[in-house]
């Protein structure tokens, strides 16, 4: 079948087997390696891209299901070569060890702070009816619990998305 | 995977149409679940159709008060939405204790209802399993039982119903609109999930090629005073063990209705009758709250390695009572 994507500004349009997941279109159509094969189950968010601006997990979207979608990977996040401020916290807090979920905990991390603007609960927070809740650690933990790192590089990755969502992050 | 033919369709009409034709396939919404059970080649369905932009994606009042969920609602909206939050709070709560960020963009609130059962025999087709191979035997019944049913499960399977979310709605008497071949129809949510009995295969009471179309969440006033609490082996991110919706009024100090269901116990979200009937009119109490859950686990047939879970899911219902009952 013969489907468009719109992945980090540019359109392709491609031809894909039913059975493609966006995470191999991706990956061997396009050549965009940013986005991780850990799992390939939905378990482990190291392919999590923005899809249509929601961070959702590739490996278990089907290509043909996702036709003329806006699609935002970890490559596309840096505009006109500057680091997006995600990038630069991780880097500076050196929130990986060997990198491979790290695609998919900036993305997905970028993806939580706009569900966090927009005013999203999440399974920690005492009131959800609450109009505002704070970014507190255990929410940003809760939060981003669909991204393993088996490094176990969490005590970086909290203080980075932290640093980022207050707007902090230097040049 | 095993080749399949994509289709899409115009219309819901031409969605039922589409797959009625079919002898064997499944619609396909948020995929989350379906496709990975297609990796995994515990499904193979002939023929998807793509349903996710046909059903409505609004939540929408309806003049009598109810208010309606479009299946195509995905959990994260579900979860949000501001009247979700305020009048039914035990929804929005137990979908935001499910799965994680990501899946619950993708997620559906049709496709969340008819998720499989996470039964480690159903997704390992090296082992015999009734409810993906009819006939083969269960291995769960003597094997690793420690997260399977104690209440309604039979000699052919004794896996639980993984959803958080279908818990909350079937302790707020929630309504499922289907569109079919025959037409529309609406049925109590309490009525679409089955017990196994001799047909754990059938998870649901839906016909082939019936689409899950709207959830309808009835006006229940004491729906504000709602929780959902939910035991699992890690903080996050992972099924139930045990997991209890409640809804509670007290009028004088005394239960003047209360709805409580559970999951993590039965091959369907379990509404705990019994329990409710043994507390209205009855002192809010903790004495009167445990009584109530223990007289509900009363018909509990656990398994080798799950008594645990009848002791626990009667505190855990005594307890969100409790709170309920003292404004926590």
């Amino acid at each position: 079948m013969e489907i468009i994507l719109n992945a980090d500004g540019r359109k392709h349009r491609i031809a894909v087997d039913p059975r493609t997941t966006l995470l191999d279109a991706l990956r061997e159509r396009l050549g965009i390696y940013g986005p991780k094969k850990g799992c390939d189950h939905g378990q482990c968010g190291a392919c999590t891209i923005l899809l249509d601006g929601k961070r959702v997990n590739s490996c278990l979207a089907l290509a043909v299901a996702h036709d003329g979608a806006e699609i935002t990977t970890i490559e596309g996040l840096a505009a006109d070569g500057e680091l997006h401020p995600m990038q630069r916290s991780f880097i500076g807090h050196d929130a990986f060890q060997c990198g491979y979920c790290t695609p998919g905990q900036i993305v997905s991390a970028v993806g939580m702070l706009a569900e966090a603007e927009a005013g999203w609960p999440s399974h920690v927070t005492g009131d959800i009816s609450a109009a505002d809740m704070p970014l507190t650690d255990a929410e940003i933990r809760e939060r981003m619990s669909g991204n393993l790192c088996r490094c176990g590089a969490y005590a970086n990755i909290v203080p980075a998305i932290r640093e980022a969502a207050e707007g902090r992050v230097p040049q | 995977m095993k080749p399949f033919r994509y289709e899409r369709a115009g219309d819901i009409s031409g969605a039922v149409a589409t797959l009625a034709r079919e002898r064997t396939g499944e619609f396909l919404a948020g995929g989350t679940n379906l496709v990975d059970l297609m990796k995994l080649e515990v499904m193979q369905p002939d023929v998807l159709v793509d349903v996710r932009c046909l059903t409505s994606a609004e939540i929408e009042d309806l003049p009598d008060g109810r208010l309606r969920i479009g299946a195509a609602v995905t959990n994260s909206e579900l979860a949000a939405d501001r009247r979700i939050r305020s009048r039914y709070p035990v929804l929005s709560q137990a979908v935001l204790s499910g799965a994680s960020g990501q899946l619950r963009n993708l997620a559906t609130t049709g496709g969340n209802l008819l998720q499989r059962t996470r039964c480690a025999y159903f997704y390992d087709t090296t082992t015999p399993c009734n409810k993906r191979e009819p006939g083969t035997g269960c291995s769960a019944l003597d094997g690793c039982n420690a997260d399977h049913a104690i209440l309604g499960a039979s000699e052919q399977c004794v896996a639980t119903h993984p959803s958080d979310m279908a818990v909350a709605m079937t302790a707020l008497d929630a309504a499922v609109r289907i569109q079919g071949p025959g037409g529309e129809r609406e049925i109590p949510i309490t009525e679409l999930h089955r017990l196994p009995g001799n047909e754990p295969q059938r998870d649901t009471t839906l016909e082939h090629a019936e689409l899950i179309t709207a959830v309808d969440l009835p006006r229940i006033g004491f729906a504000a005073n709602s929780r959902y609490r939910k035991v699992r082996e890690r903080a996050s991110y992972a099924f139930a063990l045990v997991s209890v919706a409640a809804a509670l009024e007290v009028r004088d100090g005394v239960v003047s209705d209360v709805r409580i269901a559970l999951g993590g116990v039965a091959h369907r979200p379990w509404r705990a009758r019994t329990a409710e009937d043994a507390l209205r009119g009855r002192p809010a109490t903790e004495e009167s709250f445990r009584g109530a859950a223990e007289a509900e686990l009363a018909a509990a047939v656990p398994l080798r390695e799950n008594a645990y879970k009848v002791p626990l899911a009667s505190n855990v219902v005594t307890r969100i009572l409790l709170d309920l009952s003292e404004g926590r």
